[in-house]
């Protein structure tokens, strides 16, 4: 990857002599532009994030391929055991899985913080003056447009296997709302562990000890009446589980009030907790 | 609004910035006039980075201040944020994006409209030599193109200080030419210019003033000449045409220069260290006594130089230790970052 791939354009390569005048001109100072608002630096941002999205779709896979492979795993494995077919589970299920899979991905949120910061990019953006956490910001509402991906993704394996929510359009739709607002909240907990943790390995690493128990002690699997007190304990304190109940409430056409209640203070703590703690280390590297 | 600049760019005093146990500043204080280049020469591990980082504001110091156009670094990090640009070490755009791609995005961030942000791109890929490789991402770049894409980026809004931190480490002599054009060009238009440097005659070539940089401080400052002569040392080459007439050409220059004087492998090389301590007249005239002495006694010399310190006889001079490269703390420091 070096100097041939770079030179062959098919013509033979022009060796670049500096010349003064075109050096004059995009030197010559002009005024410079108000910085731009924080709305507008963090769109700047999210561009970017689509861009790469553009240059290395690959990337797509973790919300593509690894939803739908959730899908048909648990809904084959369990579906028969826990109701009476798998397509019974499935009007149970796939409010659950499509949590699973999107409160997952947001790992990668993390992830690529930690790449980013490594390649050393992160560096001009920080020396730019501009609204501190747009860099952040822009970074995570590109995410939220992975989470809507495999958010729809699922919900079209699961009408194609024969999900049939009563809330129709409109609750599947404010289902999917809620599971993107949450998941936007929660990716700052990656963006403070993407900045703490040395390497991508270990954000890694740290993301899949806390997601596994949080979306397997839930509801997501099973109702968890039948579960010890002490898991019963966790379950219903667990954030999954709220915003589970909530997904399937709004799917089923109705509103369960006191796990919406839950899933906003949950969503506003991981905010002002995660983000000021995201913003601190990312000021103080 | 008058972009022009006088007076200090950077100020600083008793800078100290420690990884764990590597110190990696220890008290450095710097003075950098507004409107040259101003070199920070010294071997990897130095802290040069680290100096770079604190003034560009990603690093906070431990102790000590430093002021940018009369901002505080820490205090007052975005009014220094507004007036200065960074090209770092490592490739500080985005690789995954094409060259249009990136100074878009930068120009956005800056502050212009689509259009000019877009008319910008294109002006800086046609002045830097890189139209032709605008749709491309940068990870397909050269090491050459992918230097001018940074100092492109780090130049969008014309910065009253620019940071280039060893620019033309790896690259090509060409490549290295022509970043030296550009550093010349961005300074002749009222940018000053930091520059970090493990090549003393990069830092000779480009600098105004240097400081030398050694375990995290200041061991010597000031114009290139000055740092040379407080060296003193250079060294004369010589190539005789016979190789028989050696043993008494190693006499007459003991004689005339007392100094050392060194065989090579070469039977017709000779090497003598002149401008040493102590000596009265300085490295030429002394170079050019002993070729006097030898054309009176009838040697014939074929080829005659007279070398600069190298980095390194400076860094033995100032330090008593060779400018090793010290691996082992840069990759501490890494870790540490």
């Amino acid at each position: 990857m070096s100097s041939d791939t770079a030179t062959s354009t098919g013509r033979a390569p022009t060796v670049f002599v500096p010349s003064s005048e075109a050096l004059a001109t995009v030197l010559a100072p002009g005024a410079r532009p108000p910085r731009p608002s924080p709305l507008s630096a963090s769109l700047t941002f999210s561009w970017r994030a689509l861009l790469k999205i553009k240059h290395v779709p690959e990337q797509l896979f973790d919300v593509t391929a690894f939803p739908i492979i959730m899908v048909l795993m648990f809904t084959y494995l369990f579906g028969g055991a826990l109701a009476d077919s798998p397509r019974d589970y499935l009007q149970f299920f796939l409010p659950g899985i499509m949590v699973t899979s999107v409160v997952m991905i947001t790992m990668y949120t993390g992830v690529g913080l930690n790449t980013d910061i490594e390649k050393g990019v992160f560096d001009r953006f920080r020396t730019l003056p501009v609204w501190r956490p747009a860099a952040l910001v822009g970074m995570i509402v590109g995410d939220v447009l992975r989470y809507v991906l495999a958010a729809l993704v699922i919900l079209t394996v699961g009408l194609v296997l024969g999900f049939r929510p009563d809330g129709g359009v409109l609750g599947v739709l404010a289902g999917i709302g809620l599971l993107v607002v949450f998941s936007f909240a929660f990716s700052w907990v990656w963006t403070f562990f993407g900045l703490i943790l040395r390497s991508e390995k270990s954000v890694m690493g740290v993301s899949m000890m806390v997601l596994f128990p949080l979306t397997f002690l839930s509801n997501v699997f099973v109702d968890p009446s039948t579960m010890p007190g002490w898991l019963q304990a966790f379950v219903k304190a667990n954030p999954i589980t709220h915003l589970v109940s909530s997904v399937r409430a709004a799917m089923a056409g109705t509103t369960d009030a006191s796990a919406m209640m839950w899933i906003t203070a949950w969503s506003a703590v991981f905010i002002v907790v995660f983000g000021s703690l995201t913003m601190y280390r990312y000021n103080r590297r | 609004m008058s972009r022009r600049t006088t007076g200090l760019a950077i100020e600083a005093e008793g800078l100290t910035r420690s990884f764990g146990e590597t110190r990696a500043l220890a008290g450095i204080d710097l003075q950098v006039p507004a409107g040259a280049v101003y070199g920070l020469l010294g071997p990897n591990g130095a802290g040069k980075t680290t100096a770079v980082r604190v003034l560009a504001t990603l690093l906070r110091p431990d102790g000590g201040q430093a002021r940018v156009f009369g901002h505080d670094v820490v205090a007052e990090a975005d009014a220094v944020r507004a007036r200065v640009s960074l090209t770092g070490q490592y490739a500080s755009v985005d690789e995954d994006l094409t060259g249009t791609e990136n100074l878009i995005l930068l120009g956005r961030l800056l502050g212009l409209p689509k259009s000019a942000a877009r008319q910008r791109a294109e002006q800086l890929l046609g002045a830097f030599g890189l139209t032709e490789a605008a749709g491309r991402q940068v990870k397909k770049y050269s090491g050459g193109m992918r230097r001018r894409i940074d100092i492109a980026a780090s130049i969008l809004n014309t910065p009253d200080l620019l940071f280039l931190d060893e620019p033309t480490t790896g690259l090509d002599p060409r490549s290295r030419n022509q970043v030296w054009e550009i550093i010349r060009a961005v300074v002749a238009h009222g940018t000053t210019v930091l520059l970090t440097t493990q090549y003393l005659d990069e830092a000779d070539k480009l600098a105004s003033r240097i400081a030398v940089v050694d375990h995290g401080r200041v061991i010597a400052e000031g114009t290139p000449g000055e740092l040379k002569s407080s060296v003193g040392s250079g060294t004369v080459h010589l190539r005789l045409r016979n190789a028989d007439q050696r043993p008494e050409a190693e006499r007459l220059l003991q004689a005339a220069l007392s100094v050392p004087v060194q065989l090579e492998a070469d039977p017709v090389a000779i090497t003598a260290r002149v401008g040493g301590d102590g000596s009265e007249l300085d490295a030429s005239a002394q170079a050019a006594r002993a070729l006097g002495e030898l054309s009176r006694a009838g040697i014939v010399v074929d080829d005659f130089s007279l070398g600069q310190p190298s980095l390194d006889e400076v860094f033995l001079a100032l330090t008593d230790h060779p400018a090793v490269p010290a691996d082992e703390r840069d990759d501490e420091l890494e870790a540490a970052r």
